[in-house]
């Protein structure tokens, strides 16, 4: 099945017209020569491979954002012939130890969690964050998130409660990934509040990492793995008729896409999941329109910028969290005239990548700055890590705002 | 190399005929191993030359033969005694393990067989070939078109030609003429009046599909007939090909129905092949041999031999100073050269050895065969500097400069045989006004010949690709039509379209 999917994806580089539309909306091939875009390294590339040898090592300068597929008016599906190269790539040259621990934010997690006091120090540390940069190859400044002590997990876990086929309409499954468990669980309270507040019971199940990092640094076996014991925590639920949402737009998108296209995932798992899984504002908007959204809020008089994430783009859905801000009295959202902030999950913490990556954000960063506003708001935790550190002002997922109207906070 | 003052006369380009006009199938003799056992074993000793002085124009595929459920289930026992009889070496491997190796095939194959077949491809082993008799004295005069065979009584001095180029005429005395002319040999024995020798042009039709969909050659274990080959040569694969007896060896039309019966013939090999983007179609012309005095008759070309042909006129026509080789295959392109020079040196009553099987070519002397990624990684190295002219097939400008001053004058279609030029996905649809541009701008074309090169390459491509529209391919064509006409109007550039 791997292999069809495989030739699957390939197969649609026989779509291309060589139109260049991708590689005009490529923010690497505009920020870096080391680039040659996604036309090239793509479509173009492709059909010299498949020989004994990978011939093309600047092709890990894609950031696996995804946009060039979602722009090609051919169907070709580019990213993805990317991202399996690039997978073929690093098997081929072996992935670097940065690689495999940066792939991996559970075992981060783990390791600062308890220590979380030290282990923020030492990140925030000058010559520790230049020895990681030495040894590592971990950039110095690159955006690193503060660990939060207790996991959302452990926070939660009166909620891990069993599927009940009885009652699913009323109770929510709550994806929440590694970063609101390790890292911003705030956010992830919020979530469950506003949907709390919307009449819904949210469920908690144990759940792990959906592999996502794994996957856009080419190691995908390790991915499948993962997303496949993920699948399997949240497939009963799922079978249950509950409904999971996730306020990590791109995890989300892996469970609901990435897995089966990329990693050509193919279990009943995976499946079911996969059917169920909503992003969280996606999943608002749709109670709204089902005239089910509580619309009892307070004025948030604010100007914010909104930046729409590649990968939440990624899920097809339009904006959902422009539409709820805009519920929102004296809320004026305002979207950000950019494709991408550069990060893209693990791309920019990278030493050799991280230049490039502020580059593909300078003017959506310049913009966040220019507004003026004391806050940015995006549906990606590593997307606002990165405008918050180089905006100077917090950037926030976009259930904070409802969290704010509700007066929940 | 055996010493001797040369001069080559092509009438065109190297390669503009039927050896540049194949499927890119360096025989390892499998397939004619029931059918014409000489052939067999011709290809099979010729292959191995082959990928071993001209290694950088091989790529070392391997190949199949596998029973497909259109097959004759009971050639394959005869095929595999074939092989042990004509050593033609073979493997029988697991229906199974043909899969594992080409997901693609058909999953109804029921026998496979694992053979040393190879893709060459044409034009590197010309230039290989060319430089080669170059540096060892030879001259090349392409573009000549030989008009006179010069006969004093029984002997033939030499030959007058035309400079195509130059537009004048050129005498050449010659102690000795060989006629290697291939599907128009024929022609040139009746200048020398030596009749009879007739060469059959055995047309048949190609097609080129957009990318690999197989990684080995995979042939269909059967009697050799109509589009049971797919070869994986550079960035496409080939299907072919047909065999149908042409009225002249200029004929390079390309009809419809034969279009259809490749993709036929390519489902069988490979389901889903209709789905798969085809880029471009041509044809060629077999050489095949009928010595009208030997009397041998039937018109089916697909039953003459593929064996090479030495007529000598001496014996024959009782001519000296001229002999003339034919037939023959790709493949086996070195063992003709060899025997009529032998032919050659024996009526010269001059002894000198071959060599031809042990000097490797120009380019070829690591050893190393052509490899798929080689491009994209020369590319890799150039990148940041060099525009790339052809993007299909990664065509950095600096060698169509280096091309240009190298060789003044090429027009678009000798560009792309010596460097592939417009020969990927988009058929010339981005690459043709770059290049035209580029030679403009060194000077090589002034504005009223750009012009007419732009459109000739043009019009060129569009043969090829005119048989084939449909899915994918029509989408370029449309968008390429655009380019062409909807924004630089290329229909009322002032210059004649050429015929």
């Amino acid at each position: 099945m791997t292999h069809q999917l495989h030739e699957l994806m390939r197969d649609s580089l026989d779509h291309c017209v060589k139109c260049t539309i991708c590689e005009t909306y490529c923010p690497v091939a505009a920020a870096t020569p080391l680039f040659p875009g996604p036309k090239y390294v793509g479509p173009q590339a492709e059909r010299y491979r498949g020989g004994d040898a990978n011939a093309d090592a600047s092709l890990d300068y894609c950031s696996s954002c995804g946009i060039c597929t979602q722009v090609c008016p051919q169907g070709v599906k580019i990213a993805e012939i990317n991202s399996q190269a690039k997978a073929e790539l690093a098997q081929e040259r072996g992935v670097s130890l940065r690689d495999r621990l940066i792939a991996r934010p559970t075992l981060a997690g783990w390791m600062g969690a308890p220590v979380w006091p030290v282990a923020n120090w030492t990140t925030s540390f000058g010559p520790f964050r230049l020895l990681l940069e030495k040894v590592l190859r971990i950039h110095r400044k690159a955006p690193m998130p503060r660990w939060a002590g207790r996991t959302f997990q452990s926070r939660t876990r009166a909620r891990r409660r069993a599927p009940n086929p009885s009652a699913p309409q009323r109770q929510v499954v709550f994806f929440h990934g590694c970063a609101a468990n390790f890292y911003e669980p705030g956010t992830g309270a919020m979530a469950v509040q506003v949907l709390e507040h919307n009449g819904l019971e949210v469920i908690i199940p144990k759940q792990g990492c959906c592999g996502l990092p794994l996957q856009s640094n080419g190691q995908y076996d390790a991915a499948r793995a993962y997303v496949r014991r993920l699948a399997a925590q949240l497939a009963p639920y799922a079978r249950a008729g509950h409904d999971i949402v996730a306020t990590s737009t791109s995890c989300g998108l892996m469970l609901k896409r990435e897995a089966h296209e990329i990693l050509g995932v193919d279990d009943d798992d995976l499946k079911v999941v996969s059917e169920r899984m909503f992003d969280i504002c996606e999943y608002l908007v749709m109670l709204d329109e089902r005239g089910e959204l509580n619309r009892d809020m307070q004025p948030v008089d604010m100007e914010v910028p909104y930046h729409a994430p590649c990968q939440q783009r990624g899920h097809g859905v339009g904006t959902p969290a422009m539409e709820l801000m805009a519920l929102v009295p004296g809320l004026r959202a305002s979207q950000v005239d950019a494709v991408c902030c550069g990060v893209a999950g693990t791309y920019g913490l990278k030493a050799e990548k991280y230049d490039i990556a502020m580059e593909v954000g300078r003017s959506l960063f310049d913009q966040v700055r220019a507004s003026g506003a004391p806050l940015s708001v995006c549906d990606s935790e590593t997307c606002r890590w990165q405008i918050a550190a180089a905006t100077d002002r917090p950037s926030v997922h976009p259930v904070e705002m409802l969290h704010r109207a509700y007066g929940l906070g | 190399m055996r010493g001797y003052r040369t001069i080559l006369v092509e009438r065109v380009d190297l390669g503009q005929g039927t050896t540049g006009r194949f499927h890119g199938l360096l025989h390892s003799g499998g397939r004619y191993v029931v059918s014409d056992e000489r052939s067999a074993t011709e290809c099979a000793e010729e292959s191995a030359i082959v990928k071993r002085i001209a290694a950088e124009a091989v790529e070392d595929t391997g190949g199949l033969f596998v029973t497909t459920p259109a097959d004759d289930p009971g050639y394959a026992d005869r095929f595999l005694a074939g092989c042990l009889k004509t050593g033609v070496p073979v493997q029988e491997i697991p229906a199974a393990e043909a899969l594992r190796r080409e997901p693609r095939l058909n999953p109804g194959i029921s026998r496979a067989f694992e053979v040393q077949d190879g893709a060459v491809d044409a034009w590197k082993l010309l230039w290989g070939n060319a430089r080669s008799a170059e540096e060892h004295g030879a001259r090349i005069l392409s573009y000549h078109w030989v008009t006179e065979v010069i006969r004093e009584g029984d002997r033939v001095l030499g030959v007058m030609a035309r400079d195509n180029r130059a537009q004048e005429m050129v005498r050449i005395e010659a102690a000795f003429v060989i006629n290697a002319g291939g599907v128009w040999a024929g022609e040139i024995a009746d200048m020398a009046d030596c009749p009879g020798v007739t060469v059959v042009p055995g047309k048949g039709i190609m097609i080129a599909m957009n990318h690999r969909l197989v990684r080995t050659v995979v042939n269909r274990c059967e009697h050799p007939g109509d589009g049971d080959i797919l070869v994986p040569i550079r960035t496409v694969c080939v299907i072919g090909t047909t065999d149908v007896k042409a009225d002249s060896p200029d004929d390079y039309s390309i009809d419809r129905a034969e279009v259809q019966q490749m993709l036929d013939a390519g489902e069988v090999i490979v389901p889903g092949f209709r789905q798969a983007r085809a880029l471009h179609a041509w044809t060629g012309a077999r050489p095949l041999f009928k010595d009208e005095r030997a009397g041998e008759g039937g018109e089916d070309t697909r039953h003459m031999s593929r064996g090479l042909a030495l007529v000598d006129h001496l014996r024959r026509d009782g001519v000296s100073g001229f002999l003339t080789i034919t037939g023959g295959k790709l493949t086996t392109y070195r063992l003709m050269a060899e025997t009529v020079v032998d032919a050659m040196v024996e009526q010269m009553g001059d002894a000198r050895p071959c060599t031809t099987a042990d000097e490797p070519l120009p380019g070829s002397e690591d050893g190393r065969h052509y490899w798929l990624g080689s491009r994209l990684a020369a590319q890799e190295e150039a990148m940041a500097d060099d525009q790339l002219v052809c993007e299909c097939e990664l065509l950095p400008r600096r060698k169509l400069i280096e091309a240009a001053r190298r060789r003044p004058g090429m027009t678009l279609d000798d560009v792309r045989r010596a460097l592939r030029l417009g020969m990927g996905p988009c058929q010339g649809g981005f690459c043709t006004y770059r290049a035209t541009g580029i030679l403009h701008g060194l000077g090589d074309a002034e504005t009223e010949r750009a012009d007419e090169l732009l459109l000739t390459f043009l019009q060129h491509r569009w043969l090829g690709l005119e048989p084939i529209l449909y899915g994918d391919q029509m989408r370029q064509a449309c968008l390429d039509d655009w380019i062409f006409q909807g924004t630089l109007d290329v229909e009322h550039l002032p210059v004649a379209v050429p015929a």
